[in-house]
């Protein structure tokens, strides 16, 4: 935590996704599946032990027919800056084994299998059930473990894993700088499966301090919200949406509570 | 300990030998001169135990292969323009190739160019049926490590030498140490088993992730994030 990062600019890599585009066709979470080497079972009716690092969710107004409106909500791991964008994010500040730690580089929490020894303290903390556990070891059928990537280390039993933002995907981007000597990614350069993977374009991915970059405009759109934003777990992940209902859907709001005139009073620094 | 409690459960049977033997035991240490041999014997018990342990064990821990070909880098270094990087090359994307494959090799080894029983050996063995050389790699990391040469050689301008040692200029193959509980090589470990003191010059560095750690605070000032070294 004390540690102070090396880059004059740090990056704080966000995610943006347009509800209103999102049609929930789970593109994003078979692109995520392949791309991270995810476990599954031939069975998954049971949600509660799939394993996804990015998952569809689908909300409804509750409403009878005719008035009724669904919305799907795609949730990855939402990077949370924790107060005062420390890092002290939920999971991070409660792993007692520091398989998790906040880059102050890039703004991403990672997740380290090797050392984790699942406990699962940070899924109780998680606030927005990111994290999985990982029940038995992966069942690859046939002959898939040739075609699982190189670039993800598989999980093993007994661990817990979670949405790393592809960072893979940013350490090939950076070799391929170094190469051409860059300190600079391009904003194409480094992007996430589940964004490639979205026939909607609903997801857009880039850095949130950096002004050429989409996500940086997007967040300040007034459709803009982020999920439990009172929790104050400063999330990267924010999501665009039209609907009053959806935006009430992304926290626990009174009756008389409007979403986006409550004060957040996210200190960013103390 | 143990001997002392199972005299106490056998004594509701009032075994008269074990307390017998008691008194002996416990009278011994209040002598000086038999304190010294209690002393003797620890010392001996320490001393054996890390001597089976530094040179005992390495003998057990690790199997002993030699790579398939007795490979010549002083020669092939001096026939090279580029040094190192004529064989172990960048791709375009950046990643690094390691240890060339085949392909590299049959540019200039189609056929053997020397009489040497190595070259004629690699070219019989493997160039004309085109299998690959199934090279031992002393530097072979876990799964879960990600590590970027170009971060290291271009981005930090460090030599091939200074992690891999003087292995540009050495005439034959090492002898490749494999761990038998791991399967990585002694080098990863480094070859002193009590891992203190500096390695010889010229021999490579130790691999261990305390390595890259300490490396990187001394020069990043901290030791990093995880995902830099991990994925």
């Amino acid at each position: 935590m004390k540690e102070k990062n090396n880059h004059k600019h740090a990056k704080r890599y966000g995610m943006v996704i347009d509800l209103d585009k999102c049609t929930g066709c789970g593109s994003c979470m078979v692109g995520c599946y392949s791309e991270n080497n995810i476990p599954f079972k031939t069975d998954e009716t049971n949600k509660l032990d799939s394993i996804n690092w990015i998952r569809v969710f689908k909300i409804t107004n509750n409403k009878p027919y005719p008035d009724t409106e669904i919305c799907y909500l795609p949730m990855p791991c939402m990077q949370c800056d924790g107060v005062g964008k420390h890092g002290h994010s939920p999971c991070v500040s409660v792993c007692p084994a520091v398989a998790t730690d906040y880059d102050l580089d890039t703004g991403i929490v990672s997740q380290i299998y090797t050392r984790c020894f699942g406990c699962r303290y940070c899924m109780a903390a998680c606030p927005y059930h990111a994290r999985k556990f990982n029940w038995w070891d992966p069942v690859w059928p046939a002959d898939m473990e040739k075609y699982l990537s190189p670039n993800v280390s598989p999980r093993m039993r007994g661990v817990v894993e979670k949405c790393s933002f592809c960072f893979h995907r940013y350490q090939l981007a950076r070799n391929k700088a170094y190469l051409e000597k860059r300190e600079e990614l391009a904003e194409d350069e480094y992007q996430t499966a589940c964004a490639e993977a979205c026939p909607t374009g609903a997801i857009t991915f880039g850095d949130l301090n950096n002004k050429s970059h989409a996500v940086h405009q997007l967040i300040k759109s007034p459709k803009a919200f982020r999920l439990l934003e009172r929790l104050k777990t400063n999330p990267k992940v924010y999501y665009l949406t039209s609907k009053n209902w959806v935006r009430r859907a992304g926290d626990n709001y009174l009756a008389h509570e409007e979403p986006g005139k409550i004060k957040n009073n996210i200190k960013e620094h103390h | 300990m143990s001997s002392t409690d199972q005299n106490q459960t056998v004594s509701t049977e009032a075994a008269p030998d074990s307390v017998n033997h008691e008194p002996e035991t416990h009278a011994a240490p209040s002598s000086k001169s038999s304190g010294w041999v209690v002393f003797m014997f620890f010392m001996i018990g320490v001393v054996g135990s890390l001597l089976s342990g530094w040179i005992l064990f390495p003998e057990l821990l690790y199997s002993k292969k030699t790579q398939p070909i007795d490979f010549n880098h002083a020669v092939h270094l001096d026939n090279v323009s580029d040094g190192c990087e004529s064989c172990h090359y960048f791709r375009d994307d950046g990643s690094f190739a390691g240890m060339p494959d085949l392909n590299s090799c049959i540019d200039c080894h189609e056929e053997a160019q020397t009489d040497d029983p190595e070259e004629i050996k690699f070219v019989d063995e493997y160039v004309t049926p085109g299998i690959e050389v199934p090279w031992l790699n002393h530097s072979k990391q876990p799964d879960c490590v990600f590590f970027s040469h170009s971060a290291h050689v271009i981005g930090a301008d460090m030599s091939c030498e200074s992690c891999h040692g003087d292995i540009g200029t050495s005439e034959h193959t090492r002898v490749y140490e494999e761990n038998r509980l791991t399967g990585y090589s002694r080098d990863i470990w480094g070859h002193s088993i009590s891992r203190l003191g500096k390695p010889k010059a010229g021999d490579p560095l130790p691999m261990k992730m305390n390595d890259c750690a300490k490396c990187h605070k001394e020069e990043t000032g901290h030791k990093g994030a995880c995902f830099q070294c991990h994925k």
